[in-house]
């Protein structure tokens, strides 16, 4: 029977006082309270680690410099090229910078994390959407020192205050998709497998109209290269970026990413519930 | 307090804090559990003993609400674990078998997660995981990253982390698994003084000296079954009573008292070759050492010693299983 009595003094209790009874509003305040948890936990991830900071920071700004320093004179003599890649490479980086999501939800996945979470009498996908709104905020972050050194290096773009508006939703919109796709997948890859994801969002843009323009493709490429889901989302930021926007590519744009948000939610929710570590 | 308000009630009515019955598990074609019974009573410290794969773990992913039971019902404090899933995981905290701790937060935010996370009025927060810090002895490592800390740190941070919303329940996963004895000791210390609070502990180990030490109740796990349950003295009594080990300094003694001792009336069971030593049952032990000690005088055989051996978990384990015990070898 238990020695009690021993060296060492008893855990104290939790203050803790009785609930009221349950109500909506009170589930609600609930769970903002635990995805606002969850999220300064991933957000301090980012921070802490050097390898957070370096995807989310220097990765994008180096590839802006290779894009409009090193290949933007032999691209275009003219200087305009600046003014063409800036969407590509900031979708490029908020895919790659989505990508981390995928590997941080594998860790929690198999270091017994989540498992602890869902013994928890918490919101169900409160540790998911911290994940999914620290990468918003991870990614805006990235997007404007990225738009930042694209300005230095003479980047004009044509926006009114109502454009960049429709920037900031279509950018939000964007990294919510990106980061569902990648948080569903890291519900089920392996750490390991998770990284093939960055190549994903690293080289997919390629094959759009994100850099080059589809038509100095070669001919067989023609027909992903338009109909990829890259295309239309570059081409809707570069047409809110320059002031001229176009709404049957912007709609275009927002179904795809809307689709992918929806199936990734609902396919990253079930396996979320299915799913217990190990 | 709303979990002594939960655990007083529980008691008040004649529920059981835990209650399984019937409970079945396959993953495909892998049954796990085929039909576990068991009852766990309020303040007890219960211990589910068994090898790998005998389904231990998959039992507390039940009794966590972690994984849905097939068949048969698990009950805390009268809520069902597929039906009222959010009461019980109010009532249930889980030290799993790897610690899951943030190695990129230190002790003390790690701690002020799982306060928020388990709905501490916000102000008590902090004072919440700065007494539970001190109570493990990890103030001074409080601000550090837990990247920083040793095994047994990270150990005693992730049971604190269990105790941030003090649970009715705690269900603890192999928590000494590759703990050093000073670590373990203060371990069993930790959950001994819960269980005198009031708090109810399932643990699971495949160690029988720690189910021997801790628990008042032990159930041995096998194959998805029950194989037995019951105090650790009452589970020694199922086997045979106490052993006489006869010990010789050399073979030849060994060998000769082996040749002789029938007719003096040992039966022996068991010649252990290296430790020159030869086993017999003892109903009475000192009237076998005695005989042992008469056998030796009379033929000369060189004893190294006679011990009496008490009956153990291990012979329990080994008699209700019918396995052998390679648990031993993982200590």
């Amino acid at each position: 029977m238990s020695t009690a009595g021993t060296l060492l003094p008893a855990v104290p209790r939790a203050a803790r006082p009785r609930p009221a009874a349950p109500s909506a509003g009170r589930a609600v305040r609930a769970g903002v309270r635990d995805v606002g948890t969850m999220t300064a936990r991933e957000v301090r991830r980012t921070l802490r680690s050097v390898d957070g900071l370096v995807t989310a920071f220097a990765i994008p700004v180096a590839i802006m410099l290779v894009f409009v320093v090193i290949f933007g004179g032999a691209l275009d003599s003219s200087g305009d090229y600046i003014d063409y890649v800036v969407p590509g490479i900031l979708v490029l980086c908020l895919g790659f910078g989505s990508a981390a999501t995928a590997t941080a939800v594998a860790q929690d996945m198999t270091s017994g994390t989540i498992d602890r979470f869902k013994t928890l009498p918490i919101l169900g996908a409160a540790p998911l959407w911290g994940h999914v709104i620290a990468s918003v905020l991870r990614n805006l972050a990235s997007g404007v020192v990225v738009l930042g050194v694209a300005i230095a290096l003479g980047f004009r773009p044509g926006a009114d205050v109502l454009g960049w508006c429709a920037v900031l939703g279509f950018v939000v919109l964007t990294v919510l998709a990106f980061t569902w796709i990648c948080a569903a997948a890291g519900l089920v890859l392996s750490v390991d497998a998770t990284q093939a994801l960055n190549s994903v969002f690293l080289f997919l843009p390629y094959l759009s109209s994100g850099f080059v323009a589809v038509g100095t493709m070669p001919a067989w490429l023609h027909g992903f290269a338009d109909n990829q889901p890259f295309t239309p989302i570059i081409e809707a930021l570069r047409g809110l970026l320059s002031g001229t926007p176009d709404a049957a590519t912007i709609w275009t744009a927002v179904a795809w990413l809307v689709g992918f948000l929806v199936v990734s939610i609902a396919l990253g929710s079930l396996a979320y519930r299915r799913r217990t570590a190990r | 307090m709303e979990q002594q308000t939960g655990a007083g009630s529980a008691t008040s009515t004649s529920h059981p804090m835990i209650e399984v019955r019937g409970l079945e598990k396959a993953y495909g074609d892998t049954t796990v559990l085929r039909g576990i019974d068991l009852t766990v009573r309020r303040g007890e410290i219960f211990a589910l003993l068994g090898p790998n794969g005998a389904g231990k773990t998959t039992t507390v992913n039940i009794l966590t609400t972690l994984v849905r039971p097939d068949a048969g019902t698990v009950t805390v404090a009268g809520s069902d674990v597929a039906r009222d899933a959010a009461r019980v995981r109010e009532l249930v905290a889980l030290t799993g078998q790897y610690a899951a701790v943030d190695g990129f937060q230190t002790g003390e935010e790690n701690l002020v997660m799982m306060g928020h996370l388990a709905h501490l009025p916000r102000r008590t927060v902090r004072d919440r995981a700065h007494e539970l810090l001190e109570r493990f002895d990890l103030t001074d490592a409080a601000r550090r990253p837990v990247s920083t800390y040793s095994g047994g740190m990270r150990r005693r941070l992730d049971l604190a982390i269990s105790l941030v919303a003090s649970p009715a329940v705690l269900v603890l996963d192999e928590p000494t698994t590759g703990l050093d004895p000073a670590a373990r000791s203060l371990l069993w210390d930790v959950v001994r003084g819960l269980a005198a609070d009031g708090t109810t502990v399932l643990l699971t180990t495949q160690y029988l000296e720690e189910a021997d030490r801790l628990a008042d109740t032990i159930a041995v796990l096998h194959d998805g079954v029950v194989a037995a349950r019951g105090t650790a003295g009452e589970l020694k009594a199922l086997v045979a009573g106490d052993h006489v080990r006869i010990a010789f300094d050399d073979a030849a003694s060994l060998a000769a008292a082996r040749d002789l001792a029938p007719a003096a009336g040992l039966r022996v069971v068991e010649v252990d070759e290296r430790g020159l030593a030869l086993t017999t049952p003892a109903t009475d032990p000192v009237a076998t050492i005695r005989d042992a000690l008469a056998l030796a005088d009379q033929h000369h055989l060189a004893l190294a010693g006679v011990s009496v051996v008490k009956p153990t978990l291990d012979d329990v384990f080994l008699a209700v299983t019918g396995a052998t015990t390679s648990t031993e070898d993982h200590r």
